[in-house]
């Protein structure tokens, strides 16, 4: 985010590298704080993220206005705005959107920072625990995040989480992910044989009769409310999110 | 510097009290010098199953408010020379004492004694806390029952609570036939549950009924299956390797459990 702006002149060219094209025209003597590029999905405006704020508007604005007004012209385009390492005030970003939407065919698709508020850093899907051991009868395991459990949950056991829950371990006692109400919250277990599974304000239990005894990985889930578990090979399909690259 | 091990289960009926004769008498065969303390204050009876009752002087509370010296209150054992009993009192109930003063006594007994064997009452509450106070390690007894295995599982969570680790299991009443059936727990599905070693396995016999009623440990007969089970536990905490035994035409599973403890 910090590597100084684009130098290379193309002027206009639509030359390809690596599936990108670069839009950078016209060297300017100013420093570039803003870095438009194209892409298949339309374009990337990258802002300059340790400047002011007013100079970063100003490059913009000049941008739009001059330097790449007639590149900018034409059919509709969608545009991601990525911010780097600056936190925009809901004040500064309207002025922001603002200013680009006056291109009317420009359509703010997103907008993307490297930064998350403090609240974010600490809201309930960001912390993932990890306790190593067993959760014996009587004993209940609670984690106001992701917990990660290596080791069994007897019967009896609880683990409970406002996240998600994975064992790594026999789950055979009661497990409730979301305790809060988060429904998005799963339940994974390499040995699923629990007592009662919960997640958010949905309660399951295994069927009376046995069952086949599972031995593969698995996670539950709710699906339009209703718990569900799968083959944890699924789970990319059915919660993704947090893929690796 | 005895050792005291407090014997214990949670759920009441799995045979806490007869284990805790069985093994203070099998260790005192082994020839150690013995104490064991019977904490079920209110509700005595490892006396009854010793055959001792008729001895009693003072109790346990006698000596925790100071009507008699610790020494006063041991009950020899009829049978051998260096085994004694520290009676429960039976008029309390468990507030009577409370557990410094179990350790005080527990830590005076192991001065004396070899192991100090401690019985401890059903239940998690205040009688629990008294019985494991003063112990160094502890034995939790279950049966093949699902109630039974739930309260061990509980009551190791609250050993490691009270900083008791390394509890061992005594599975008591073991039915090879119904385990066979498949209409018992299996010793491997209850070991695989309470992650803890297994220090022996107890068949069901009838002569431990009859020997209990008649006031002489099971161990004494040499001739009963659980009496065999009982010497081996002994001699498993005095640190020999004893390989768990065959459990009738039980070959199969034993042999399994054997080698998943690799006592086999």
């Amino acid at each position: 985010m910090r590597n100084p702006p684009e130098r290379k002149d193309f002027a206009g060219s639509n030359e390809n590298c690596m599936g990108v094209w670069r839009l950078e025209a016209v060297a300017s003597a100013k420093k570039q704080l803003v870095t438009i590029k194209g892409v298949k999905e339309g374009l990337i405006f990258q802002l300059n993220d340790d400047c002011a704020f007013d100079d970063l508007l100003g490059d913009l604005k000049d941008k739009l206005g001059n330097t790449h007004d007639r590149f900018l012209d034409g059919p509709e385009v969608s545009v991601q705005i990525r911010l780097g390492k600056r936190w925009l005030t809901d004040d500064q970003l309207d002025r922001l959107r603002k200013m680009i939407e006056k291109k009317k065919n420009l359509r703010i698709q997103s907008v993307e920072s490297d930064v998350v508020p403090r609240e974010m850093l600490f809201d309930e899907t960001g912390r993932l625990k990890l306790v190593r051991g067993i959760v014996r009868a009587g004993q209940t395991l609670f984690h106001d995040g992701d917990l990660l459990l290596v080791g069994d949950v007897n019967p009896g056991g609880t683990i409970a989480a406002t996240g998600d829950i994975y064992v790594i371990g026999s789950l055979r006692g009661v497990a409730h992910a979301g305790v809060n109400g988060r429904e998005e919250a799963i339940i994974v277990a390499s040995h699923m044989k629990p007592t009662q599974l919960r997640i958010a304000g949905v309660i399951s239990r295994p069927p009376e009769e046995g069952g086949l005894e599972e031995t593969f990985m698995e996670f539950a889930y709710l699906n339009s409310g209703i718990m569900q578990i799968d083959k944890i090979a699924n789970i990319g399909r059915i919660r993704p999110g947090g893929q690796h690259a | 510097m005895g050792e005291a091990i407090v014997i214990t289960s949670g759920k009441g009926g799995v045979g806490k009290t007869t284990t805790s004769a069985n093994i203070g008498t099998a260790l005192a065969l082994q020839g150690k010098k013995v104490c064991m303390v019977d904490t079920d204050i209110g509700l005595r009876n490892l006396d009854v199953v010793m055959g001792l009752e008729n001895r009693i002087i003072y109790d346990l509370v006698d000596v925790a408010e100071g009507r008699c010296r610790l020494s006063q209150a041991l009950v020899k054992d009829k049978r051998f020379e260096e085994l004694y009993l520290l009676p429960a009192a039976q008029t309390k109930d468990k507030d009577a004492v409370n557990p410094k003063q179990v350790k005080a006594m527990v830590d005076e007994l192991k001065k004396e004694f070899d192991y100090v064997i401690i019985d401890c009452p059903a239940g998690i509450e205040h009688g629990f806390r008294n019985a494991v106070a003063g112990a160094d390690k502890a034995i939790v007894v279950t049966t093949p029952e699902h109630a039974a295995v739930r309260d061990a599982d509980r009551i190791i969570g609250l050993l490691e609570k009270e900083g008791l680790f390394g509890t061992r299991l005594v599975i008591n009443r073991v039915r090879p036939k119904m385990i066979k059936n498949k209409e018992m727990l299996d010793i491997e599905d209850i070991c695989q549950v309470l992650a803890i070693d297994l220090l022996g396995v107890v068949p069901d016999d009838e002569h431990v009924i009859k020997a209990a009623n008649e006031g002489e440990p099971t161990v004494m007969n040499p001739n009963s299956q659980a009496s065999i089970a009982f010497r081996n536990i002994a001699r498993r905490i005095l640190g020999d390797a004893v390989p768990l035994m065959a459990l009738e035409e039980k070959k199969g599973a034993m042999a399994r459990v054997k080698k998943f403890f690799g006592f086999g």
